[in-house]
């Protein structure tokens, strides 16, 4: 035997004092096979096969994390996209919400994912059903959440939908303004979306995926600034860089084990293992700190995108060889409302949505969890996406936005969600207008990149 | 079956027994352990052996959590897969 006990100590201290945690274990489930013309019998078959394939999930994380000692924080279940069913039914979308959002009440799980449509290169008459119902859907349930795919770097970015979801997110928080609008923190507008992806709000589960299978997110921030911290500030990058890797190696080797031991009980085949460094507002827990720890006065500053893109390449180097299928997004997440150090930054003004859109071109994400002013247009907010989904396409990397328009507050006031999404400063925007542009409509033809043929 | 049960607390008088006796009253084997007083800090690491019939272990972990709240210590009890994961290739 080769453990020794400073292993198990450390492991301990890992989950005691610096938050490690299994943050998901997330069960796709194909809805192929509930696709009926009626929308109210496609509601039913949903209902009866989300009940099916996931009444042991809750009880299952429960009883691993209980028998392990690791923490799992959320068990949670993304389905294909709805807007492919909303095809062959045509109708009111709000029903399948409905639907998601009871059977994923009944179950136990605090999110369900796939109100989602993937319209980068057009759209169906079901993707358009479903993303006009898309504001409504998120007001009248609690725990959907909701993804639009509007660019790849295969397809280029459909401006035509970037236009259409500029309205919708606006909308969004519109008609939840009197619940800190909570609607946009549930609604994810992607370019180069993935299929695999365990986290919220943007997990669906694609159409290449199985029936139904088990994914796993694992996170660990205070891990990594912990390690970080006790090199000290002699260590040079590399080593640093070297340290992270170590460490992202141990913390994705727990949720391999956990993925593992989830598949064979609920007897699901295992997915993949996401190595995200997924912020909590909790002390400790914040990728920012660890931005600081390697040697910024605060993130944000200059500085900021090349310790962002060392440690984003530094945990996917480490993740890789620890699991036998590592998937997902997996790299450092950056959602300023989820983050108590960039909260700070934010307030503080040195961490600005410019700073923040450079950062998305190094890091796994994108613009996350940004609150900005009430009056900002639904142009602007188109044009804030297209300038991401543009990141995303010519980087053959995923980018993401996920904007809350505050309304009636203005920079500087503050926004509560509460939980694990946090709360955070309005963040100025610069408001020249791109009306023209957004207008257009159109297509951004996919680029040279796309053509690896 | 094996798991790692590891206690931390002020030290005093029969922790070791008190944690032996109710691994005893399970029928649990200790089969290792490392011991550490650091200051007035008790620290102990126990490896032991489950039975094959104890199938519902994270009864016996939330008992554990339970005894070690009584006795104002922390008591992790786990199984000893997850330190062969992060600890080992």
């Amino acid at each position: 035997m080769t453990r020794t006990s400073d292993n198990i100590l450390e492991t301990i201290r890992m989950i005691d004092e610096e938050c490690l945690d299994i943050r998901t274990v997330t069960m796709g489930i194909s809805l192929m096979d509930c696709a009926d013309s009626d929308i109210d019998r496609a509601c039913e078959k949903i209902y009866q096969k989300l009940m099916n394939k996931a009444k042991d999930l809750v009880k299952t994380a429960g009883d691993i994390s209980r028998e392990y000692g690791i923490p799992i924080v959320n068990a949670r279940i993304s389905v294909t996209p709805i807007s492919l069913l909303a095809s062959v039914s045509g109708g009111d979308c709000v029903k399948y919400a409905k639907t998601l959002d009871r059977a994923g009440k009944d179950l136990g799980v605090n999110f369900i994912g796939g109100y989602s449509a993937l319209v980068q290169k057009g759209m169906t008459e079901g993707d358009r059903l479903l993303i006009e119902s898309i504001p409504e859907a998120l007001a009248c349930t609690d725990i959907v959440c909701s993804s639009v795919n509007i660019g790849s770097t295969k397809a280029g970015i459909n401006m035509d939908a970037v236009k259409k979801m500029g309205q919708i997110v606006r909308r969004c928080s519109e008609l939840t303004a009197d619940n800190n609008c909570f609607g946009a923190a549930k609604l994810v507008v992607f370019c180069n979306a993935v299929e695999d992806n365990p986290f919220m709000a943007g997990a669906f589960h694609g159409i290449s995926e199985p029936d139904c299978v088990i994914n796993v997110g694992v996170s660990g921030p205070g891990v990594v600034r912990n390690a970080v911290r006790e090199a000290g500030p002699e260590a040079s990058m590399d080593e640093i860089a070297e340290i992270i890797k170590r460490t992202a190696f141990k913390v994705t080797r727990m949720g391999q084990l956990v993925g593992r031991e989830a598949s064979r009980r609920l007897n699901v085949p295992f997915g993949i293992v996401d190595l995200s460094l997924a912020p909590t507002p909790a002390v400790g827990d914040s990728v920012a700190q660890i931005l600081e720890e390697i040697g910024l006065e605060q993130c944000g500053g200059p500085g900021t995108t090349a310790c962002l893109a060392m440690l984003n390449d530094a945990v996917k180097k480490g993740g890789i060889m620890a699991s036998s299928s590592v998937g997902g997004l997996s790299g450092a997440f950056i959602p300023v409302s989820e983050d108590a150090g960039m909260i700070a930054a934010a307030e503080a003004g040195t961490l600005t949505i410019e700073k923040l859109e450079a950062m998305t071109a190094v890091c796994s994400v994108g613009l996350d969890m940004i609150i900005v002013p009430g009056d900002t247009t639904a142009e602007t907010l188109s044009a804030i996406i297209a300038d991401e989904a543009a990141i995303g396409m010519i980087n053959s990397k995923t980018t993401a936005c996920r904007l809350i328009p505050a309304i009636g507050k203005k920079a500087g006031e503050h926004l509560v969600f509460g939980g694990l999404l946090g709360e955070g400063p309005v963040m100025p925007l610069k408001t020249v207008s791109p009306a023209v542009m957004v207008h257009r409509g159109g297509r951004i033809p996919s680029p040279i990149q796309s053509l690896k043929n | 079956m094996r798991a790692v049960i590891s206690v931390v607390g002020k030290d005093r008088p029969g922790i070791l027994a008190f944690v032996a006796t109710e691994c005893a009253k399970r029928t649990i084997n200790i089969v290792d352990v490392t011991q550490k007083v650091l200051q007035d800090l008790f620290t102990m690491i126990m490896i032991v052996e489950i039975p094959e019939d104890l199938e519902n272990m994270h009864k016996i972990a939330d008992e554990f959590d339970e005894l070690g709240k009584e006795q104002a210590l922390r008591i992790h009890f786990m199984h000893e897969d997850i330190f062969n994961a992060m600890h080992t290739i």
